[in-house]
C-alpha cells in the first residue's frame, strides 16, 4: 500500500512499542537552546545520567541574547546566567554549542536547515514549539517540553503516540505579491488554532510545490499555530538543491547516494490521509491578524468581526480580543494604524524575507508616526549575506534599524519589546496578549506587508504597492 | 515524580478560551534555571495590576473563595502556544494538581503528565455545568479519583473520564519516564547499531 511521508518516517524510527504504552521513537537530531534546557541538564546531573549521543545534539543561544552590539556583555544578570549555563552544560556533555559570538549562531529553526543539520527523513526535536519548521525539508520535527528534552538527552528517544494525518492541499498558483506567510495564515484562519490537534499535517498542492525552501519553512513553522504536532512537506528537487554544499552534510556519502536516500521519503502517489483540507491559492489575499490568536485573521480588504454576529466560544474570544487590541467592530483592517514594526523571527527572518521586504522599502521612508521599525535577521549567516547584497543599506536609508540576529521582539525576552499600548506590524508567529511586551498589540503579517505598513503608517494592500525598482 | 491518586480540593474557574502559555507564565520569567519557585508568576499579566504587585480584583482567581484551590476549571484549547514546561511548573507550584477542560494543546497536555499533574478532558456541556456550579457555591470542591477514573461532585454524583491507560499508570505509580524507557536500553542500542547514525534511507 502506498505510504505517506509521515508513515514512512514513523515506521523507520520506532525502536520498540511496548504493549499498551507509547512507542519509543528514535531521535536523529536534537536541538537545544538556553531557555528550555537548563532544568533538563540539571535533571541529568541529579540522577547521575549522561547525554547518550552528544554528537546528534546541537545547541544555540537565540531567545535571550541582545540584538545590539555583541561586544558589550549581556546586561540582564538572569539572561546572562542562562546563556552561560547553556555553554557550561554543553561543554560538560560534549555538545556542540553555537554561542552568540559564533558565526554559525542564529535562531535554532533558521540555522538547522542553513547548516545542513536538518535533513529529509530525520526525526527532529527541540524544546521549542516552532520545531515544526524543519518539516519543510521532509523531516518529522516537533516541539517538546523540558522533561522530554531530558528524556531525549538521556535516551536519544522520545515516547510518542502515532498521530492522525491531515493533508492540506493548496491548489493553483499564488497571486503576485502573496507569500508563504499569507498561505499559512489563511490555512489557520480556515482550520482554527486547534484544528490540527492530534494531527501531523502534510502540505501538498501546486502552490506549496511552487514555494522556495524558505517559503516552505514559513508554512511549516506556523503549523503549530494550527495545533498540529508537526507539519511536513515531501522532499523534491528544490529540497536537494537547497541542501547542496551545506556545512554539516554527511561527508562519507556521495551526493547521488544522499539524494537517492532522501527521495525515498517522499509520499507515494495514491497514499492516503485521515483528513483532507483544500484551499485555492487564487482566493488568498494578503493576510492581517486582528485579534490575539493567529486564527483571528482576515484579508487586507476584510474587517474586524461584529461580535453580535458570532456565537458561543467564538463570540467570547472575539469580544475579549477586540477589547485587548483596542479595535472597533466591523473596522476595515486597512484603517488600522501602527506605531512599531518588527521584521524577523524563525517565521520570516530568512534571506528571502529580507530581500522581499527590502524591495518594498527601497526608495521609501518609514512613516513619521512609527516609533521603532526593527529588522532582525534570523541568523548571523543571513545577516552577512544580506549585507553583502546591500540590503542593510536599503533598510537604513529608509529609516529602519538593522540589528544582530536573534529571536528579539518575537517574544521580547531581551531588550526588544513593545510598551503598553504599542501597536506593531510583526512578521513573527504569535499575536498572543503581551507576547511582544505587556500591553503591546501585535498584528501578524508577511514581511512585505509589515514594511508597507511601516512606510504608510497603516496596513496597506501590497498588491497596489509603488515599487522603486 | 509525584504520585497522583486521589485529590479533593477547591475548584477555581478560568473564564477564557485558548489560554496560551504566554498567559500562564509570561516570558520574562523563563530566564530562571530552576524548576520551582514559579507560583507568584502564574497568570502574571492577569493576576496583578500594572505595578506587577497589587492583585487585580477583577481576575476571578484572586477572589478569596478560591484560595488554596487545587483544581483548575478551564475552557477549550487550554495551554496552546509555546512548549515551555514553565507553564505546568507554575500551575503546580501555585497548587493546581489537576485541570479540567474540554480540550488541551498537545505539548502542554504531555508536559502535565511529566510533572505528575492530571489534565482531565470532559465534554464542553459538562465543563459548562461545572462552571455554573462552582460559581453558585462558595467553597465548591471536587474529588478526583484517578484509580477509578471518576470525578465525585459534592452531592455524591460522579462523572467518569477517559485517559490513556499508560498515562494513568504513570501517574498512579509516579514513574520516572526516563527510567521506564531505559528498561529497553538494549533495544535502543540494537536499533543504533543496526542503522548507523546517519538518517536512514540512504
Ligand atoms: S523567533 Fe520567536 S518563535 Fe522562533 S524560536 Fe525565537 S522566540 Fe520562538
Amino acid at each position: 500500500m502506498a505510504k505517506n511521508i509521515y508513515e514512512k518516517i514513523w515506521e523507520a524510527h520506532v525502536v520498540h512499542e511496548p504493549a499498551g504504552e507509547d512507542a519509543i521513537l528514535y531521535i536523529d537530531r536534537h536541538y537545544v537552546h538556553e531557555v528550555t534546557s537548563p532544568q533538563a541538564f540539571e535533571g541529568l546531573r541529579l540522577t547521575g545520567r549522561k547525554v547518550r549521543r552528544p554528537e546528534l545534539t546541537f545547541a544555540t543561544m537565540d531567545h535571550n541574547i541582545p540584538t545590539t552590539d555583541r561586544s558589550v556583555p549581556i546586561r540582564d544578570p538572569l539572561s546572562k546566567q542562562q546563556v552561560e549555563t547553556l555553554k557550561q552544560n554543553c561543554a560538560e556533555a560534549g555538545v556542540e554549542c553555537f554561542d552568540m559570538h559564533d558565526r554559525r549562531n542564529g535562531i535554532v529553526h533558521v540555522i538547522g536547515p542553513e547548516l545542513g543539520l536538518t535533513l529529509p527523513g530525520m526525526t527532529i526535536v527541540c524544546g521549542d514549539s516552532h520545531t515544526s519548521t524543519h518539516g519543510a525539508l521532509g523531516a518529522l520535527a516537533h516541539g517538546i517540553g523540558t522533561s522530554e528534552v531530558e528524556h531525549v538527552l538521556a535516551t536519544q528517544t522520545l515516547l510518542q503516540k502515532k498521530s492522525k494525518t491531515m493533508e492540506v492541499r493548496v491548489n493553483g498558483a499564488l497571486p503576485v505579491g502573496l507569500t508563504a506567510k499569507d498561505i499559512i495564515l489563511a490555512i489557520i484562519g480556515k482550520i482554527g488554532t486547534a484544528g490540527g490537534t492530534g494531527y501531523v499535517i502534510e502540505f501538498t498542492g501546486e502552490a506549496i510545490r511552487a514555494l522556495s525552501m524558505e517559503g516552505r519553512m514559513t508554512v511549516c513553522n506556523m503549523t503549530i499555530e494550527g495545533g498540529a504536532r508537526a507539519g511536513l512537506i515531501s522532499p523534491d528537487e528544490k529540497t536537494f538543491e537547497y541542501l547542496k554544499g551545506r556545512a554539516y552534510l554527511p561527508k562519507d556519502k556521495s551526493w547521488d547516494a544522499l539524494v537517492a536516500g532522501w527521495k525515498a521519503w517522499a509520499s507515494e502517489p495514491g497514499c492516503t490521509y485521515d483528513t483532507l483540507v483544500e484551499l485555492n491559492a487564487a482566493d488568498i489575499e494578503p493576510q492581517v491578524t486582528w485579534g490575539t490568536s493567529p486564527g483571528m485573521v482576515t484579508g487586507i480588504s476584510g474587517k474586524t468581526p461584529v461580535v453580535s454576529e458570532l456565537q458561543g466560544v467564538e463570540k467570547l474570544a472575539a469580544a475579549s480580543a477586540l477589547k485587548y487590541m483596542d479595535l472597533g467592530e466591523g473596522m476595515p483592517l486597512s484603517e488600522v494604524t501602527i506605531n512599531k514594526m518588527f521584521l524577523g523571527s524563525c517565521t520570516n527572518g530568512r534571506l528571502e524575507d529580507l530581500r522581499a521586504a527590502a524591495k518594498v522599502a527601497k526608495g521609501h521612508k518609514v512613516h513619521p508616526s512609527i516609533q521603532q521599525a526593527l529588522v532582525v535577521p534570523g541568523s548571523h549567516e543571513v545577516k552577512q549575506q544580506a549585507e553583502a547584497e546591500g540590503i542593510d543599506a536599503i533598510f537604513r536609508e529608509a529609516g529602519f534599524e538593522w540589528r544582530e540576529a536573534g529571536c528579539s521582539m518575537c517574544l521580547a525576552m531581551n531588550d526588544d519589546f513593545l510598551l503598553p499600548g504599542d501597536r506593531c506590524a510583526s512578521t513573527s508567529n504569535r499575536n498572543f496578549e503581551g507576547r511582544q511586551g505587556k500591553g503591546g498589540r501585535t498584528h501578524l503579517v508577511s514581511p512585505a506587508m509589515a514594511v508597507a505598513a511601516a512606510i504608510t503608517g497603516h496596513f496597506t494592500d501590497i498588491r497596489t504597492w509603488n515599487f522603486n525598482d | 515524580m509525584q504520585v497522583f491518586n486521589k485529590l479533593k480540593g477547591i475548584v477555581a474557574p478560568l473564564e477564557a478560551v485558548n489560554v496560551d502559555t504566554d498567559q500562564i507564565i509570561p516570558k520574562q520569567f523563563l530566564k530562571r534555571i530552576e524548576r520551582t519557585g514559579y507560583e507568584s508568576m502564574l497568570f502574571y499579566d492577569w493576576r496583578y495590576l500594572n505595578d506587577g504587585k497589587t492583585l487585580n480584583p477583577d481576575f476571578e482567581l484572586n477572589a478569596p473563595r478560591y484560595e488554596g484551590a487545587s483544581i483548575l476549571l478551564a475552557k477549550d484549547n487550554f495551554g496552546c502556544g509555546s512548549s515551555r514546561e514553565h507553564a505546568p511548573w507554575a500551575l503546580d507550584n501555585y497548587g493546581f494538581r489537576c485541570i479540567i477542560a474540554p480540550s488541551y494543546a498537545d505539548i502542554f497536555y504531555n508536559n502535565c503528565f511529566n510533572n505528575g499533574m492530571l489534565p482531565i478532558m470532559l465534554p464542553s456541556d459538562i465543563v459548562e455545568e461545572l462552571f455554573d456550579e462552582v460559581r453558585a457555591h462558595a467553597g465548591y470542591q471536587l474529588e478526583i479519583d484517578l484509580e477509578a477514573q471518576v470525578i465525585r461532585k459534592p452531592g455524591g454524583e460522579s462523572i467518569a473520564f477517559d485517559l490513556a491507560p499508560f498515562f494513568r499508570e504513570r501517574l498512579l505509580n509516579g514513574w520516572d519516564q526516563i527510567g521506564l524507557t531505559l528498561r529497553h536500553e538494549a533495544m535502543i542500542s540494537a536499533y543504533e547499531s543496526g542503522r548507523g547514525f546517519q538518517p536512514v534511507g540512504s
